[in-house]
């Protein structure tokens, strides 16, 4: 292949209820492509029930250089987790 | 033996799926790209997995072979009855998709004609199969698409293959004694009546991607009646290769 087809990320949901979740990445020239290929790859051994694709270049990430400035200020910022409080015993599922 | 019809027919069907699975697990490893080599070989298990089924059957009232190992390799190349148009070698991925939908589509027809039958352990193997096959279908038709309404050369190549694989297309309509048999029997498909329609799904899908849809002339078979293209051997060569050499082995 002289050109690589577009890069396109793949989300599979494994059970109904459940949220998609990133499976992986793969190569297909259209989104019909995509998601045929994104069955034949990822769900081969009955790993879901729905697919999604969006080609990569549309997800905007973060950049790890501001890793500092974007993440370090929580960590040692623990009274965000609310972890400081006495639960009654008969509180439960919390 | 009593069943010998019926045994016959099992295998006509069982055939095309265990020498196109071979043919395509052959690709293993040399597909075009990571993607598309796993949905090949996807299909190549599919259909073997669907060739077990018959062969299981099969063997369960044969009294020549007792398991489904022996039948689909201890055979002389005579008592295959797979159509030539699956044994053609892999050439080029056109042709790879070419002889995949070719097939597809007559496939889809038998599995969803056979779902009918009397026979409840065909019954239930064509009830299974039918999903698989409609997804074969919609895979090699949309690349059949693709490649015929794409690049320049990708037209072109898909258009050789058509061409070269038209001749073999119209004896997966002839009908075999055992099918004439089956038939009456109310286990069997007519297939001959399945021809017609078989043509129009073809060339209505030639035409969006583009392609000529060849004269219906000039067809050539024998497969069915164990009469073999040069390939044949080549084939047997290779999977029935650790039978041969290490009798009764397992794995």
């Amino acid at each position: 292949m002289k050109k690589n087809w577009p890069l396109w990320e793949v989300f599979v949901r494994s059970k109904n209820g459940l949220e998609h979740r990133h499976f992986g990445s793969l190569r297909a020239a259209d989104a019909e492509m995509a998601l045929e290929n994104a069955r034949d790859v990822y769900t081969r051994r009955n790993e879901g029930v729905s697919i999604w694709v969006v080609e990569s270049k549309h997800i905007t990430a973060s950049n790890p250089k501001d890793h500092g400035e974007l993440f370090e200020p929580a960590q040692d910022k623990v009274y965000r987790h609310p972890t400081f409080y006495n639960l009654p015993d008969d509180v439960k599922h919390m | 033996m009593a069943n010998t019809d019926l045994y016959n027919y099992i295998l006509g069907i069982a055939d095309n799926s265990l020498i196109l699975g071979q043919r395509l697990g052959e690709l293993c490893g040399h597909g075009p790209n990571l993607e598309t080599d796993i949905a090949l070989t996807n299909i190549s298990l599919d259909l073997i997995g669907q060739t077990r089924s018959y062969y299981q059957y099969a063997a369960s009232f044969s009294e020549e072979y007792k398991t489904e190992d022996d039948i689909a390799f201890l055979r002389l190349e005579r008592e295959y009855r797979n159509v030539l148009l699956v044994e053609q070698p892999n050439t080029h991925f056109g042709f790879v998709i070419g002889r995949q939908y070719l097939f597809d589509v007559y496939h889809y027809m038998l599995m969803d004609e056979l779902q009918n039958t009397k026979d409840d352990t065909l019954q239930a193997i064509a009830r299974k199969c039918i999903k698989e096959v409609s997804y074969h279908k919609r895979f090699s038709g949309d690349w059949l698409k693709r490649l015929g309404d794409g690049t320049e050369e990708s037209h072109q190549k898909m258009q050789e293959a058509i061409n070269g694989l038209w001749r073999f297309t119209n004896e997966l309509f002839e009908l075999t004694e055992s099918e004439d048999a089956m038939i009456k029997a109310g286990i069997g498909v007519d297939v001959s009546k399945m021809k017609e329609h078989y043509y129009a799904e073809v060339s209505l899908l030639l035409n969006e991607a583009t392609l000529q849809v060849p004269e219906r002339k000039n067809f050539t078979s024998g497969g069915k009646k164990g009469t073999h293209t040069e390939h044949f051997g080549y084939i047997l060569s290779e999977l029935q290769y650790m039978q041969r050499t290490f009798p009764n082995m397992t794995w």
